[in-house]
């Protein structure tokens, strides 16, 4: 089938939301710096914001590839409203608890959505998503090891592993808010679409966390808007911090 | 000198270079990676294409370790200089995911160049690799497999931190990538 416009729209509808995704949870991330609550986990997190940013320059590449502008001025210049992020990575960091839970469920939907990419019609994406798919697999074994070690730890570790998945489930269920291009996506093969992907994922993060004793929160319905650019007040501060010093002088050169 | 033993998947592997593009690989055997003095970008596995003619122009393309590492453009202007000094003053370098780098890109020498720096090497995989394989990595220092993982992430992205229960000391090591 031949690429028409409105599968265009739907591909670059789609980067711009993975490449948000990644931007928004590495400022996250990186806010553990100096405040993990060991060495390691300091470092850990700093390395996986790292790795998001880096990735999240890739996506924007492409957008740009595709026309859009540049990667700062697209990551550094927009407000709240023009971003497509979901908002389970907009959320405040909170305690290491809900941390740890939003890094599992989010990198193991994105170890997912790689995997799935690495066939896509698309090649500038299929050749990313094959690079990526390595880095995040280490995101994904640093989640699941914090999450059984607590949740198999005592009664109060358990109990907090349990709130945690409580709290962040519902935003978790909204990675996979669908777009306006869906079918035209999966007709050319570009992606098969946000339900298949939830699917896989829903097969595979909840055995896990049923062996690690959690119960999957029933009745939870998922946090929508984060993808047509509705989202939670903690967006916009977030945007001006990460955005201050490049607004000073947009013109710099770094 | 010693020409670099690219693996057997990495795009250099046996490729025909003309004279010009042989000079460039010459002189990239002398740069090396700023976070490890020892190993240096071909034996890393990164430079994937190198095209040149008799101008002084030339081409070379990188592929990124992790795609955030902030070595990249350090390495990208090392090249520029280096083949400045062979001539070529109009160098484009690009970076590309054409070639998704894998710690199986590493050369023989690269490796032992790894360990010459006190970091254990990544074991050769067969395109996936069952993470379990960094918890008993072998120990740079006394050769000991009796190791312990401490965290998949170190003080680079492309290395994680271990400890001998042999000789006590702690190690890093290079990151096995698929």
């Amino acid at each position: 089938m031949e690429m028409t416009e409105r599968h265009v729209m739907g591909l670059i509808e789609m980067l711009y939301k993975m490449a948000d995704d990644q931007l928004i949870i590495g400022h996250r991330n990186s806010e553990w710096t100096g405040l993990g609550p060991i060495l390691e986990e300091d470092i850990a997190f700093s390395s996986m914001a790292q790795d998001k940013i880096g990735q999240s320059l890739a996506l924007y590449e492409l957008l740009h590839e595709l026309g859009e502008q540049d990667p700062d001025t697209v990551a550094f210049t927009r407000n709240a409203e023009q971003f497509h992020c979901c908002q389970l990575v907009e959320a405040p960091i909170g305690e290491f608890d809900f941390s740890i839970v939003r890094q599992y469920l989010f990198d193991q939907a994105e170890a997912l959505r790689f995997e799935m990419l690495i066939t896509s019609v698309y090649e500038p994406l299929a050749m990313v998503s094959r690079k990526f798919r390595g880095e995040i697999k280490y995101h994904v074994m640093h989640g699941k090891t914090w999450i059984e070690q607590l949740s198999k730890g005592n009664e109060e570790s358990h109990d907090r592993m349990q709130q945690a998945l409580n709290a962040v489930w519902p935003l978790a269920l909204g990675m996979f808010e669908e777009g306006d291009y869906e079918k035209e996506i999966a007709e050319v093969h570009i992606f098969a679409g946000e339900k298949a992907l939830q699917a896989r994922w829903m097969e595979t993060v909840v055995p896990f966390l049923s062996s690690c004793g959690l119960e999957i929160p029933a009745h939870s319905d998922a946090v929508l808007g984060g993808r047509k650019g509705k989202h939670s007040p903690e967006l916009q501060p977030l945007l001006d911090e990460m955005c201050e010093v490049f607004r000073i002088d947009p013109s710099a050169e770094w | 000198m010693l020409t670099t033993d690219f693996p057997d998947s990495h795009p250099l592997h046996a490729r025909v270079l003309n004279p010009h593009e042989q000079r460039i690989l010459d002189r990239l055997e002398s740069v090396m990676d700023p976070e490890i003095p020892t190993l240096n970008i071909l034996d890393l596995g990164i430079v994937t294409r190198i095209q040149a003619d008799n101008t002084d122009r030339a081409q070379v393309q990188l592929t990124p370790t992790f795609s955030g590492c902030p070595a990249l453009k350090i390495m990208e202007n090392m090249v520029h200089e280096a083949l400045k000094t062979e001539g070529f003053h109009q160098v484009e370098v690009t970076t590309s995911f054409e070639t998704a780098w894998n710690s199986n890109l590493i050369s023989e020498r690269g490796l032992q160049s790894l360990k010459k720096h006190g970091l254990a090497p990544p074991p050769r995989h067969e395109g996936y690799i069952e993470l379990d394989v960094l918890s008993d990595t072998p120990c740079p220092l006394c050769g000991s497999r009796n190791t312990t993982l401490q965290t998949p992430f170190g003080p680079t992205l492309c290395r994680s931190m271990h400890y001998c229960n042999h000789c006590h000391n702690g190690f890093e090591g290079f990151k096995p990538v698929e």
